[in-house]
């Protein structure tokens, strides 16, 4: 080979420690050419190789009773449904790239996604996203929502998905490097899967979809480094989108795995060709022989290390069983999509890629991958500080408001609470048409299985500031506000993705964080029986404040599938009518206020402990929920997270303009009763016909139950004192973030 | 009646109409190709919404010059009955069945949302069923929905009653809080001056199915399957 040789410095410059290089050329038996080093630049980046996190992803559980294909096995997890359906949903970050150029890193993080939901053979009914920004009053974080959302927006739209769901949240923190992370659900029938494999010597392998170009080269490493002052130069790291060539892959994707023809098939993410080549073929124990000057590209004179690393958006890599190839050609044919044969499959493990005859690259498959050759490391911790010193806090100490009216207002106008729709309506959350939540809003997402008597219910979750006050905690809150969001919307939680955004794994304090959060969810997902499906981690999240860079608040995101057998149960969080009876059920009278966003942003104390959080309370509640939603007894459910009570009730009062009329019967600080976000409490709303009925399933349960009031036509009583009519509160509510961002 | 619906490439709202003809208006229809030449003696034609071609020139700006439009157009011109919706509707106005053209909504945003409908004529196939005042909630989901025609062109489609469906409130008030994308005249639907090209932007395709709890959508389904048995 006559290229370039390397050194440990040249390995340097590309991310690469000297350990690894020292592995490297182990593996290998020589020194690495250029090409070969930037191979494992890729691979074995954090972003591809998970090597400080696997250790404890390992820790998390995968086993469910519904669990067809388990966390690293596929692209994405597969959980039966039922009816013969498999539902294939996955998470993933795009923060990197949506800090620096917010439109495309958005848009292709939401191309990516649905790609690896769509190679495996499901077809995408549902998206959602979870998105984190600074103070939506700086500029900068304004130019960042725009971008991200119009991005979002205008892939998803085109490729036409509906945006189901999702959440917005704002925090300092994210000043610098907002979050953006994006999951995409399929439906697939069980038995009709492609696997990520490679094998059967001879089998040809194509490149299929956009031709590619220089684009999002070293993305990888970028998302794998921290984002600094200088990480605008890396703008070339950063893909673009197509969503209109997206779609038609779609299409052409699921008609080819139709047709029988394909051996299995990977989408093109992170490491672009080196990625898909190496996953497939070490999965599969194979080789492949690759020609990259037969790659299809949009740009000339492209580096055999280019070939090999450009992250070019919609592609595809597919291995064809020999003899079928004109099946698959003339399938991309009818799609105008490029289809080309670069290369076959090998007997032995080698991957060699040529240039214009010349072997530019020789490694082996397995050395590349996670669970092969790629490194893992064990990462120090240590407690940080600040834990300790938040439960120093006595809240005894805080005084009562002077008016809880102004507080309220307060909430309900703050952008945490106020309603999304300048973002959300943005996004088409309709096509598909299978939103049960259009007509009537949930606390998660339902959405039709259209001929069959299911829905599935989906939501994402994840109050950083919780996780920020105690990672364990605050993770497992983030499980059990997903399952508690699934259970009040009529399912049954089923499994899990998660997405995990963390700051450098290599500050013992950011790294204390993940560990807590992995100790969390395992714990709660044990609890709630829903296994870990398989996700993605984004560490090196911080942001530059004054002279101090600190990580972002710790963002564990859940995106939990819940399933619900019969698509009656559904259930809405919005009172239906004037006289109905409004419940509280759950732990009462806990006095809790710890990490509410009244204490942290009214009252101004930024340090305290998570709110209170029973998980077997919690437990209870679901299973009280659902006995009173499949017996018809309740009209709506909503649950108490942000903002606390008084939110959730007028939340539940802007469904159908009505309001109510509660008053405080139970002994503890006011405060705490109306904007406390102690965990497991549910509002529901009884008719009066239905009470014999909801009494006697109250009655054989332990959960405790408190009667707030009455809902109203639309004034808003507290305790006697008339707060106004339900319009102001939506007035509020509707217009704080569109009139910030107009 | 037999539907054709079309898929260009792009095209996603294509699926969703098949599906409410098919199962729950229990009607014959057929899926189109936009590289045929084959009508395939469908009596009824719909282009569906998406964004075909990509419409990253204009929306509908291309899809007009694909092989099935040109058969399209010679239905329509023979007095074939045709719907646009959404990017339909832009197919539509591009290949000049439909008089006006669709701009980029005035707050520059893409939008998705319910809005309500009034019913301004009887007189077509697909409100004939439908009275004259009557209010549909219906969704939206586009960034090029703004209707406008220049002023003779506006006065002939209203002289003409050719204005099928105007924005309104939830009581049928036409304002301009209640016009989703700053339309002329608050036109959300017309039809062609001899009332057999039919285009509107909001989609009735995403209510016809009880399950998502509105099927205002649907009566404009039932209007044409009705009007024809009759």
């Amino acid at each position: 080979m006559t290229q370039t040789s390397t050194t440990v410095e040249t390995a340097q410059k590309l991310g690469i420690l000297p350990q690894e290089y020292e592995a490297i050329t182990h593996i290998l038996g020589r020194t690495p050419n250029f090409t070969e080093l930037c191979a494992y630049s890729g691979m074995w980046s954090e972003h591809c190789s998970y090597k400080n996190s696997i250790k404890w992803l390992k820790t998390l559980p995968k086993d469910g009773p519904h669990m067809l294909a388990k966390a690293g096995e596929e692209n994405a997890g597969l959980v039966d449904i039922g009816d013969g359906l498999a539902c294939c949903f996955k998470i993933e970050s795009h923060n990197h790239p949506s800090a620096i150029e917010p439109y495309q890193g958005a848009a292709t993080g939401v191309g990516g996604i649905n790609r690896d939901i769509f190679t495996m053979g499901a077809r995408p009914i549902a998206q959602l996203n979870s998105l984190r920004f600074g103070n939506i009053e700086t500029d900068r974080t304004q130019w960042i929502i725009r971008g991200v959302v119009k991005g979002i927006g205008n892939y998803g739209n085109s490729f036409g998905i509906p945006t189901v769901g999702g959440e917005v949240f704002f925090d300092d923190s994210f000043e610098q490097n907002p979050l953006v992370n994006a999951m995409s659900v399929g439906i697939v029938k069980i038995g009709k899967t492609i696997s990520a494999t490679s094998h059967g010597v001879g089998n040809p392998v194509y490149i299929v979809g956009s031709a590619t170009g220089k684009d999002g080269i070293g993305g990888a490493a970028f998302a794998s480094g921290d984002l600094t002052e200088d990480s605008k130069k890396d703008l070339p790291a950063v893909q673009v989108g197509d969503p209109f060539q997206e779609k038609l892959l779609l299409e052409a994707t699921l008609e080819v795995i139709e047709s029988n023809a394909v051996v299995g098939m990977q989408d093109m993410g992170a490491a672009g060709i080196i990625c898909s080549t190496a996953e497939m073929s070490a999965k599969g124990m194979h080789g492949m022989k690759i020609d990259l000057d037969k790659v299809p590209t949009r740009q000339a004179d492209m580096q055999p290390y280019e070939l090999l690393l450009s992250e070019s958006q919609e592609r595809m890599l597919v291995v064809v069983k020999k003899g079928e190839e004109k099946i698959i050609e003339n399938i991309f044919e009818k799609w105008d999509l490029p289809c080309a044969q670069i290369g076959e499959v090998t007997e032995g493990g080698q991957l060699k890629f040529y240039y214009l005859g010349e072997l530019v690259a020789d490694l082996p498959a397995e050395s590349l991958v996670l669970g092969g050759g790629a490194p893992q490391y064990e990462r120090e911790y240590t407690e940080p500080a600040y834990f300790a010193e938040s439960k120093k806090l006595n809240s005894q100490s805080i005084s009562q408001p002077k008016s809880y009216k102004d507080v309220a207002q307060y909430l309900i106008s703050h952008p945490n609470i106020a309603s999304k729709q300048w973002v959300y309506n943005q996004y088409d959350s309709m096509v598909g048409t299978v939103n049960m939540n259009t007509n009537r809003p949930c606390d998660a997402s339902i959405v039709n299985i259209k001929e069959s008597n299911k829905a599935i219910a989906l939501t994402v979750d994840c109050n950083s500031r919780y996780v920020q006050a105690d990672p364990e905690t605050g993770t497992a809150i983030a499980v059990a506000e997903a399952a508690r969001n699934i259970v009040c919307s009529g399912g049954e939680p089923s499994a899990i993705t998660n997405c995990l955004n963390f700051g450098n794994p290599y500050n013992p304090e950011a790294y204390w964080q993940f560990v807590g959060a992995i100790k969390g969810m395992t714990k709660a997902c044990k609890h709630f029986q829903t296994p870990v499906t398989g996700g993605n981690v984004s560490f090196y999240n911080q942001s530059k404040i004054g002279d101090k860079t600190i990580p972002v608040f710790p963002t564990p995101t859940i995106g939990m599938l819940g399933i619900l057998d019969q698509k009656t149960w559904q259930t809405g969080i919005g009172f239906n009518q004037a006289g109905d009876y409004i419940f509280l059920l759950g732990k009462n009278g806990t006095g809790d206020i710890h990490s509410s966003e009244y204490l942290y942003s009214f009252v101004g104390i930024k340090n305290s402990p998570a709110p209170y959080f029973n998980i077997d309370e919690e437990t209870s509640l679901h299973e009280l929920l659902k006995s009173l939603i499949r017996n018809s007894a309740i009209e709506s459910a909503h649950d108490i997270s942000d903002g606390g009570l008084i939110t959730t009730l007028l939340e539940s009062s802007f469904v159908k303009r009505t309001g109510f009329d509660i008053t405080q019967t139970i002994q503890e600080r006011k405060d705490a009763f109306l904007f406390g976000e102690a965990q497991g409490r549910v509002v529901v709303s009884v008719q009066k016909s239905h009470l014999d009925l909801f009494n006697s399933i109250i009655a054989q349960h332990t959960v405790g139950v408190l009667e707030l009031g009455k809902v109203t036509n639309g004034e808003i009583n507290v305790d006697g004192e008339k707060w106004g009519q339900v319009d102001d509160f939506i007035n509020l509510y509707e217009n704080s973030i569109a009139s910030r961002l107009r | 009646m037999k539907f054709g619906v079309i898929t260009f490439p792009g095209s996603n709202c294509d699926q969703d109409m098949i599906y409410v003809l098919k199962h729950i208006m229990q009607s014959d229809v057929v899926n189109l190709w936009h590289k045929d030449h084959d009508l395939q003696g469908c009596e009824f034609i719909i282009l569906p919404g998406g964004f075909s071609y990509g419409d990253y020139l204009r929306s509908g700006a291309i899809a007009r010059f694909s092989p099935i439009m040109q058969e399209v157009i010679r239905f329509a011109e023979k007095g074939g009955y045709v719907l646009g919706i959404c990017n339909g509707f832009q197919i539509l106005t591009e290949s000049q069945l439909l008089p006006g053209s669709l701009l980029h909504n005035h707050h520059q945003q893409f939008l998705c949302k319910n809005v309500y409908l009034r019913v301004e004529t009887t007189q077509s196939l697909i409100t004939a069923g439908l009275t004259k005042g009557d209010v549909l909630k219906i969704p939206i989901a586009h960034g090029e929905g703004r209707y406008y025609a220049d002023e003779i062109t506006l006065k002939m489609i209203e002289e003409n009653d050719q204005v099928l469906f105007r924005y309104c409130d939830g009581s049928g008030q036409v304002t301009n809080e209640a016009n989703p994308n700053g339309a002329i005249n608050h036109i959300a639907g017309v039809c062609n001056a001899q009332r057999n090209v039919f285009g509107m932007m909001p989609h009735p395709e995403r209510c016809a199915d009880t399950n998502l709890h509105n099927s205002d959508g649907r009566k404009l389904f039932e209007s044409i399957l009705k009007t024809v048995l009759v």
